[in-house]
């Protein structure tokens, strides 16, 4: 990570066939990834093959208490005087067998085997009279139905993970046994979790945290999108569809969106190209601008000779450190049609209408206008950061470097462009591809500049003409209902912002490397 | 390049005067650009002070009539903290208190969260690590608002989200859940300030026979100052900055258990918002502005050191 190795010469001769490089690399990632994917399965299918066979091998080996801990958690644990532990085991097994069998219920909808049976999406249109708010109530929820589903999947998960955790721990203890050891006792298997099993004491609780807010809320967005919910059918309430009521609708949403069978349809899919284009021009724009600007930035405050290095480095930091949704409704009223800046060219006769900077004036506003301005504000946001961050690097660059290039009689620019950007670039390349990512997923720029406008004719579902993919997909959650669309389009956005990812992390450095760099 | 370089020695410009031209054209794009970057923020904290009335007696909001305040005081300050905004006496002061136990319980659980998976990425070695490392990654790339809808619907069946205002304070328990969950998925900038610190001191400490947890906590966290200030003050600040978030989870709860961000942005585009309320929204900007400007100017140091060390890791 020290020096540069010979950044890549980028001459006319090659340039010209960049395009071509790029589609044959596009090409051979796909065939890398069908690679890849087929023998990810081969080997997961060898490794579960493996495992089977080693838990029959364990039944066959272990002792009596290990063939009885295949049917009741702890089972090997009592057999060795591991009391607690196995306490510990069976405690959790009867919570399991209990949160199966009796089906606990919130909100009339219940977990358990009853949650499994749920998953089908099969709930009747019953109700009842909720008697304190007197009000015609719904039993049957089919968005809790799919959550309480997936929970239950979750705790079945996570007993088999317990389950085989029981027959390991009784086999060890078999094994210390046959080898003259005596079986571990709960006070050396808690210090153990402090050292050698110190990981899982570690990550369990983050593992817990995401599994619950982050997995299964995301499998349930997947599954979304798969369903027939949207709040048009829902209040509808025809035959099929009753209030809180949705069923699984096949891939239909998403073929819906390329044939246009739908209103919603046809709209979604006329606007979809459009929007994808933008959200790429976007996020192109937002992360060079401000890579590039907040470099040259750098390069201004820490040039030599220039006094008051830290109150100019203040001043900038002072926009990171203002909470975003202020800067940007700062923004937003001053660039508005009321706001001082239209004022201020009005009174000095410059224009005659006020311009609607950010679209949200009239629905006559030029796009283009809007998209330029949401990409300037945004380097005004941005560019203070990558000064800073970049500030540090800048210092590293070996000194010699430039010494040996003034030798060789370059210039400042040639400097700039073959030294300082090319090892910049090199030390910061997986930073540039998560800022690509969030920018393709940046909603707050967009939602409380423009909201989304421009607005554009054609219809409820289109989207404006600065809306970025994610801002779409909060207007057809949130505004439309539109559940199961929006979800649509959220998976489109995973599969686009993995592609670039995959292609680009890894190949980077520091990922191959990450083991090394150390 | 050469061409460039041709033209230079034409001018026969000696190197001082070369120097002396380029350092005044660095201070006056510096000044520029400062200024750029400063005045939207003098706006909005001028606008906090400015006391224009209207014909009735009320509090204009923005003024299109004179671009400088002519008249200045605190009472778009007085008002904020004593008018009753969407029903609720004393808002403003409500929405400013459950932001802060919001932001004190996050900082504490994430920065814990975070460091702990931070140190077992970078100093432990066990199976599934490279695992756990790419389904955070994979994880991270689904857009955070997809999964933010069903974290509603989540904290709602179990009665954390959309409280009415007896129970508001469920509602800010589903929040400080919902903020702080995700936060040990952060961890790879503190793992890349792990990551520099020298494994012989682990690997020696190991064959003094220190535990895992003894090293965690008796050599790598003393050494670990700045990366924890930094993971505070992003996890402390983080409730104060976030908007849409708190918008999905508590959006449609009773006006009590709103975030600050919330019950800005619904003074100026809610329900019953009121572009008179201009004002009174900044005067609400420079009271959670100032704050978060000095702590973080108050902690400059370590957290340029985390931005850095999160450029190289990503």
């Amino acid at each position: 990570m020290t020096d540069v190795k010979n950044p890549a010469p980028q001459d006319g001769a090659e340039k010209g066939n960049v395009f071509l490089r790029v589609l044959k690399a596009i090409g051979r990632f796909f065939k890398n990834i069908g690679k890849s994917i087929g023998s990810f399965f081969a080997r997961l299918g060898l490794k579960i093959g493996r495992a089977f066979k080693k838990f029959g091998q364990t039944f066959i080996d272990g002792s009596v208490g290990t063939k009885m801990s295949y049917f009741i958690c702890g089972a090997g644990n009592f057999y060795h005087k591991q009391i607690v532990k196995g306490i510990l085991f069976l405690v959790l097994q009867v919570a399991f067998v209990l949160f199966m069998v009796l089906c606990p219920e919130i909100n009339n909808t219940p977990y358990g085997w009853k949650a499994l049976q749920n998953l089908a999406l099969k709930g009747s249109p019953t109700t009842y009279f909720d008697p304190l708010t007197l009000e015609k109530v719904y039993k049957d929820d089919s968005k809790l139905f799919l959550l309480f589903g997936l929970v239950t999947i979750t705790a079945i998960i996570l007993y088999i993970f317990i389950w085989i955790a029981n027959i390991k721990s009784s086999y060890k203890s078999d094994q210390d046994v046959k080898a003259g050891r005596k079986p571990s006792t709960f006070k050396e298997d808690c210090a153990n979790l402090l050292d050698g099993r110190f990981h899982i004491l570690m990550l369990t609780p983050t593992c817990v945290a995401t599994l619950i807010f982050t997995v299964i809320p995301t499998v349930f967005m997947i599954c979304m999108a798969f369903t027939t919910y949207n709040d048009f059918d829902m209040n509808a309430a025809s035959d099929l569809y009753y209030k809180n009521l949705f069923h699984w609708n096949g891939i239909i949403n998403f073929t819906d969106i390329f044939e246009g069978n739908t209103t919603l349809g046809s709209e979604i899919g006329a606007r979809f190209l459009p929007v994808l284009g933008w959200t790429m021009i976007w996020a192109i724009f937002a992360t060079f601008t401000c890579y590039f600007g907040g470099i040259l930035l750098a390069i201004l405050i820490n040039k030599k000779g220039i006094r008051f290095k830290k109150v100019f480095r203040t001043i900038f930091i002072l926009t990171i450190a203002i909470p975003q949704f202020v800067s940007l409704l700062a923004m937003r009223n001053l660039l508005s049609g009321q706001g001082p800046v239209n004022q201020i060219l009005q009174n000095l006769g410059w224009i005659d209408t006020a311009i609607g900077f950010l679209g949200n004036n009239t629905t006559g506003d030029n796009p283009y206008v809007a998209k330029v301005m949401v990409i300037v504000i945004n380097m005004w946001l941005g560019i203070p950061y990558t000064m800073l961050m970049t500030s540090g690097i800048l210092m590293n660059i070996p000194t010699d470097l430039y010494e040996a290039a003034r030798v060789d009689g370059a210039g400042k620019m040639k400097m700039l462009f073959k030294i300082t950007f090319p090892y910049i670039i090199f030390v910061t390349t997986p930073y540039l591809i998560s800022s690509f990512v969030g920018n393709i997923n940046s909603f707050n720029t967009i939602f409380l500049l423009t909201g989304g406008g421009p607005s554009v004719t054609g219809g409820t579902y289109v989207a404006g003409e600065t809306d970025l993919l994610v801002t779409w997909l909060y207007k057809l959650t949130i505004d439309n209902g539109e559940y199961n669309t929006g979800a649509v389009i959220g998976i489109f956005t995973f599969l686009i912002t993995a592609t670039i990812t995959l292609i680009t992390y890894r190949r980077s450095k520091a990922y191959k490397e990450e083991d090394t760099f150390q | 390049m050469t061409n460039s370089n041709k033209k230079f020695h034409g001018f026969h410009l000696t190197q001082r005067t070369n120097n002396i031209l380029s350092r005044t054209f660095s201070y006056l794009g510096l000044v520029l650009l400062s200024l750029i970057w400063i005045i939207p923020i003098l706006w909005i904290v001028l606008s906090a002070f400015r006391t224009e009335v209207n014909s009735d007696g009320d509090l204009i909001g923005i003024v299109v009539s004179n671009y400088f305040p002519t008249q200045l005081g605190f009472d778009n300050f007085i008002n904020l903290f004593t008018n009753s905004f969407y029903g609720v006496k004393y808002a403003f002061p409500m929405w400013m208190l459950n932001t802060l136990i919001i932001a004190v319980v996050d900082c504490i659980v994430s920065t814990f969260l975070v460091l702990s998976v931070a140190y077992c990425m970078s100093k432990l070695r066990f199976k599934l690590r490279k695992a756990f490392m790419n389904i955070t990654m994979i994880l991270g790339l689904f857009p955070g608002f997809m999964s933010m809808i069903a974290v509603y619907f989540l904290l709602k069946s179990i009665g954390l989200a959309g409280n009415t205002a007896e129970t508001a304070y469920l509602n800010i328990i589903g929040l400080i859940l919902a903020y702080s969950a995700g936060a040990g998925m952060g961890f790879q900038i503190a793992k890349g300030f792990f990551d520099v610190l020298p494994t012989s001191l682990v690997e020696s400490a190991k064959l003094d026979g220190c535990s895992n947890f003894k090293i965690f906590l008796k050599i790598i966290l003393p050494m670990s100052k700045p990366i924890i200030i930094y993971t505070a003050l992003m996890s402390f600040t983080g409730p104060w900055m976030d908007f849409i978030f708190a918008k999905v989870i508590i959006g449609d709860g009773a006006p009590e258990c709103w975030t600050v961000s919330v019950g800005l942005y619904s003074l100026l585009f809610g329900a019953q918002s009121d572009a008179n309320f201009f004002t009174q929204f900044a005067a609400g900007c420079v009271c959670i502005g100032i704050p978060i400007v000095a702590l973080f100017m108050f902690l400059q140091k370590y957290y340029v050191e985390g931005v850095t060390a999160g450029a190289v890791k990503g």
